[in-house]
């Protein structure tokens, strides 16, 4: 297509009139379009205007409910790591504090719902990752570029529930895992990663291997 | 809950949803949701099938407000962009529907709330803007916006070729962009005669 031509197409596209492989090849050629991007944010702009032209009932309230209610549903089914010193202090204070009290408790994830969050990355040296749970509380720790444990050593999960760990698995990092807790986390636990002594510990005793990054 | 979120912009807001801010989505919702339903409705001409373009889109500003950037879009057009996008997709699947006749009843309201007095103003001022417009463009930016047609589609539907579609829509936005930046409209509204479409 000519170079005019696709310019051109930033008003179909605002107006979402591009099929499927239009709309592909024109993205493709806005990722290294400046004028073309600025002109389509305009364009937005200009198309969402016109929503205003609809003369409408209003939705039924049943819509908000719908809504509302799906969006908590989905808050709990993803949370993402936290550092520990960013986990706000009332609901998880104790079980943060069994770790710091001995030295460890490298990261951990609050499922307080309160502090539930959609997965985002966190700044973690040599590892990124987040803990995805199912409604019935199967927990599952996805982890990016996590370091080998060293020879003789074994990363431990915990679930900590009022301050007291339990041991939630073994593992041995080396690049990208996922691994299912061996626990159940209840609502309102913390999960926790250790470095260990193989075969692991009975309660948390490892020295902090990573350093978080506050997000 | 949610009124003393009230004074906070639309993409404070936003941002707050990005942190899973139950209250700044109901708050968004309640700013939103009214003319996102009348925008759906208009391109689906179902109400069951809006109320799903709705949901599926205010649920992708839950799950994707952490990507939105405020310095590149409101996030009412943002939000908008969303939902239209959502129902023309529909519509594109519903083929049957897009041969019914665009009119909807419009809807008498004794007690006119503020919002929908805002609504009322908006209205009028893009309906006064989509007036001024040379018909052709005028007629393939509604095809396009409200009946979900695509540039090809349109071409065949007009008999036009697909250059000619493309530049209406593309002068046609461009001047409805002018238009709706003019200050000042409302006034001139008041004396100008009042056309019901």
């Amino acid at each position: 297509m000519e170079r005019t031509g696709i310019h051109e197409l930033s008003a179909a596209y605002a107006l979402d009139a591009l099929d499927p492989n239009e709309r592909g090849e024109f993205e493709e050629h806005l990722a290294e379009c400046q004028e073309c991007r600025d002109t389509v944010a305009d364009f937005r702009e200009t198309a969402a205007s016109l929503a205003y032209e609809a003369d409408m009932p209003a939705p039924p309230p049943i819509l908000r409910r719908r809504i509302l209610e799906e969006a908590k549903r989905e808050r709990r089914s993803v949370v993402p790591l936290r550092p520990r010193w960013a986990l706000p202090a009332a609901a998880t204070v104790a079980a943060v504090a069994a770790c710091a009290a001995i030295g460890l408790g490298i990261w951990a994830a609050s499922l307080n719902s309160r502090l539930g969050r959609r997965p985002e990355a966190i700044g973690l040296e040599g590892a990124r990752g987040s803990l995805i749970l199912t409604e019935s509380g199967d927990g599952t720790l996805v982890l990016d570029s996590l370091a080998a444990a060293p020879t003789g050593k074994t990363y431990e999960a915990w679930v900590i529930e009022a301050g007291m760990p339990r041991r939630a698995g073994l593992f041995s990092g080396g690049g990208h895992i996922a691994f299912v807790l061996t626990r159940k986390v209840p609502d309102g636990a913390v999960v926790a990663v250790t470095l260990e002594d193989a075969p692991g510990a009975e309660a948390p005793t490892g020295k902090p291997l990573f350093h978080t990054r506050a997000v | 809950m949610g009124r003393d979120l009230a004074h906070l912009s639309d993409e404070a807001l936003v941002a707050l949803v990005a942190r899973a801010d139950e209250g700044a989505f109901a708050e968004l919702y309640d700013r939103f949701g009214h003319v996102a339903y009348g925008l759906a409705l208009k391109v689906v001409r179902d109400p069951a099938l809006a109320e799903d373009a709705v949901q599926d889109a205010f649920l992708a500003v839950w799950r994707s407000s952490g990507r939105f950037v405020a310095e590149r879009a409101k996030a009412s057009t943002w939000i908008l962009t969303l939902v239209h996008r959502r129902a023309v997709d529909v519509v594109r699947r519903e083929q049957p529907r897009r041969t019914e006749p665009l009119e909807t009843a419009p809807q008498p309201s004794a007690n006119m709330t503020e919002d929908e007095a805002w609504l009322r103003l908006q209205r009028t001022r893009v309906q006064d803007a989509l007036r001024r417009l040379p018909d052709q463009q005028r007629e393939a930016i509604e095809l396009a916006y409200y009946g979900g047609f695509t540039q090809s589609e349109l071409a065949d539907r007009l008999g036009e070729p697909l250059g000619t579609i493309k530049s209406r829509m593309f002068s046609g936005l461009a001047r409805l962009r002018e238009l709706l930046a003019e200050p000042g409209q409302e006034e001139e509204r008041w004396n100008a005669p009042e056309f019901t479409s």
